[in-house]
């Protein structure tokens, strides 16, 4: 019981965790139609950045504050300097140019930080087990990252769905020459849009820091699992983004905990111990194929004409 | 047509390098050479390849590095289990290439552009998870193969020359192949899918049918690569179907041109130079090697055929 619980609330931290990578991912493309593989390098860059302001400034949530503001302004750095020249290109091309993006910033953060991964040590208010349940405690900090995601969630919603700014980048989304043609200034909203999915990432990064270490490629494996949450959850769909997060956050610690035991009552002991590592790696993948096969356009594919 | 001749002057003189190289080897005593070029040539085969489905047929993978693993893991498997005959291994490697581009084929061909891209990727990185787990066969660190395969008294992968020339011949062959399926009915249905897909189908042609068996086609050529670069490197890991590993097979098919037929060969032969040159100057050859991919994507359209082209031209 313990357990389940204990692994129900990993996999939804860490669901919700992927919607935040995943949540600019998707952003980015459905509104600069911009396929952006160095999306993993700006959640890395958020790691790096607030390992290295906690330990300058000596304080956790300062630390973090300073990288969220620094992956802001690296992403509109970024999206100024190279990727506004991609927009409107082949699909292909901006594979290309990121994957070279991501050449990049590993290579800078060797030179920068040196091949060694760093630590983000948690303050001790945030290390406290919480008691959650009677008898069941669970730590404070993987709770602080349930909240703040949620909270996170709760505001992107509101500001797309609530605010002017919002209603310019769904209208952005859907017709890019009209609004232009209204007198917006499309420039500098992609730019925005840009850094808010940069900032996003950087949050995600900076959040799962302290409980994985910090180091070069971080961000590859796991904007992978964001690729897949956004192609089961239709890609330019935020609330898409959100379920398919959750599911494939859940699935994937869930399968990781309970399936080694399941395929042990089915099969031989050693048989179990050999496929079970590979069987829930392969998981979500046979998710996202049984998802294909039913809906080859995700769950809830955004309204594009 | 002075464009024409350009390309095709640069295009016979990089093959005849090619096919003399292991003679300026010998008469230097450059082994090193023989051996990275030996390299150069197999994944020259693995971006041709790739450059069937998405420079001819328009499907762009993202996932092609899962092939070369998958036929370096059925040569280090039979290997590890005893079976030794390349006569054995290379049709087992070719084989269960073709049936995963199958699968994921069928799959992955219900969707179209970049979640065709996605997928593509995300099915490799569950090949490379899949091989991470296989603790028989050495789980993460890999496995190393003992012996290479051996083509009783045919061809001896042992040594050196005579490896570079298989690797050569199937090279050659592919390309070929390429060239004949290209200008076959079947080539020009593909890349008319590329073109306009709803106006095939509208014609009576099954779309998804005739991409399928491009992607195993392309598939299978691949496998044969990655038996090959198993045997150069006397090694296979999880790390050979690595996403940056397919990521920079299309990097080297567009850097050559994609859709001109020796253009992934130009490609892969710069790129890898490029690399090999960049990382001897510099620890950090990537910092070099990434914008300048960003600046390639940018300005150089067409890769080093259209540029060849043009010059020719201009």
């Amino acid at each position: 019981m313990l357990l389940v619980v204990e692994q129900f609330l990993n996999g939804l931290q860490f669901g919700l965790l992927l919607f935040l990578l995943a949540a600019g991912l998707t952003l980015v493309f459905g509104i600069m139609d911009l396929v952006n593989l160095a999306h993993g390098s700006l959640y890395m860059m958020g790691a790096y950045f607030a390992a290295t302001f906690a330990a300058w400034t000596g304080s956790f949530l300062a630390g973090a504050l300073m990288a969220l503001g620094a992956t802001l302004v690296l992403g509109i750095v970024l999206e100024v300097t190279a990727l506004r020249h991609l927009y409107g290109r082949d699909h292909l091309d901006h594979v290309l140019a990121t994957f070279g993006l991501i050449l990049f910033f590993n290579e800078a953060v060797r030179l920068i930080w040196g091949p060694a991964g760093l630590a983000l040590p948690l303050p001790a208010w945030l290390t406290v087990p919480v008691p959650i349940l009677p008898g069941i405690h669970y730590p404070a900090y993987r709770l602080a990252i349930i909240a703040v995601a949620l909270l996170v969630a709760l505001l992107l919603y509101l500001g797309v769905m609530r605010t002017r700014i919002g209603m310019l980048i769904r209208a952005g989304a859907s017709n890019r020459e009209m609004i232009g043609a209204l007198g917006i200034n499309i420039k500098l909203l992609y730019t925005l849009v840009f850094g808010l999915g940069a900032a996003l990432a950087g949050l995600a990064g900076l959040m799962q820091a302290p409980i994985l270490t910090v180091q070069i490629g971080m961000g590859e494996n796991i904007l992978i699992l964001a690729f897949v949450i956004i192609v089961i959850g239709g890609i330019g769909s935020i609330r898409g983004a959100f379920l398919a997060a959750i599911f494939v956050g859940m699935i994937d610690t869930l399968g990781r905990a309970f399936l080694p035991n399941l395929l042990r009552q089915v099969l031989s002991g050693a048989a179990a111990s050999t496929a079970a590592p590979a069987l829930s790696s392969m998981l979500i993948y046979l998710l996202m194929a049984i998802v294909l096969v039913v809906r080859p356009e995700g769950l809830f594919p955004a309204n594009r004409r | 047509m002075k464009g024409l001749s350009v390309s095709k002057a640069v295009t016979a003189l990089m093959l005849a390098g090619l096919v003399l190289l292991p003679l300026y080897s010998q008469l230097s005593g450059n082994i090193f050479i023989l051996t990275l070029f030996t390299r150069i040539i197999i994944l020259a085969l693995a971006a041709a390849s790739l450059n069937l489905i998405m420079g001819f047929g328009g499907m762009m993978s993202f996932g092609h590095a899962a092939y070369l693993g998958i036929g370096g893991y059925a040569v280090g498997m039979l290997a590890q289990e005893g079976i030794g005959s390349g006569f054995i291994q290379f049709p087992v490697a070719l084989a269960a290439s073709a049936i995963y581009a199958l699968v994921i084929g069928a799959l992955s061909l219900r969707t179209r552009g970049v979640y065709f891209i996605m997928i593509t990727l995300a099915f490799a990185q569950m090949a490379y998870y899949v091989a991470s787990g296989l603790a028989r066969y050495g789980g993460d660190d890999g496995l190393t193969i003992y012996n290479r395969s051996d083509f009783s008294g045919l061809v001896n992968l042992g040594n050196r020359v005579q490896f570079y020339y298989l690797c050569l011949a199937c090279l050659f062959g592919v390309i070929f192949l390429i060239w004949r399926i290209v200008n076959s009915r079947f080539g020009l249905v593909v890349q008319g899918l590329r073109s306009n897909e709803q106006r095939m189908q509208a014609i009576g042609f099954p779309a998804k049918r005739y991409q399928l068996v491009c992607f195993v086609i392309s598939g299978t050529m691949c496998g044969l690569a990655g038996a090959l670069l198993a045997n150069n490197t006397d090694f296979v890991s999880p790390a050979v179907m690595y996403w940056t590993r397919s990521g920079d097979l299309m990097v080297m098919v567009i850097l050559g041109g994609m859709g001109t037929l020796f253009g992934p060969i130009m490609g892969a032969v710069v790129f890898l130079l490029l690399e090999e040159f960049l990382s001897q100057i510099t620890e950090y050859w990537a910092l070099i090697m990434g914008p300048l991919l960003l600046l390639i994507v940018l300005f150089g359209r067409g890769g080093i055929m259209g540029v060849l082209g043009r010059a020719g031209r201009g």
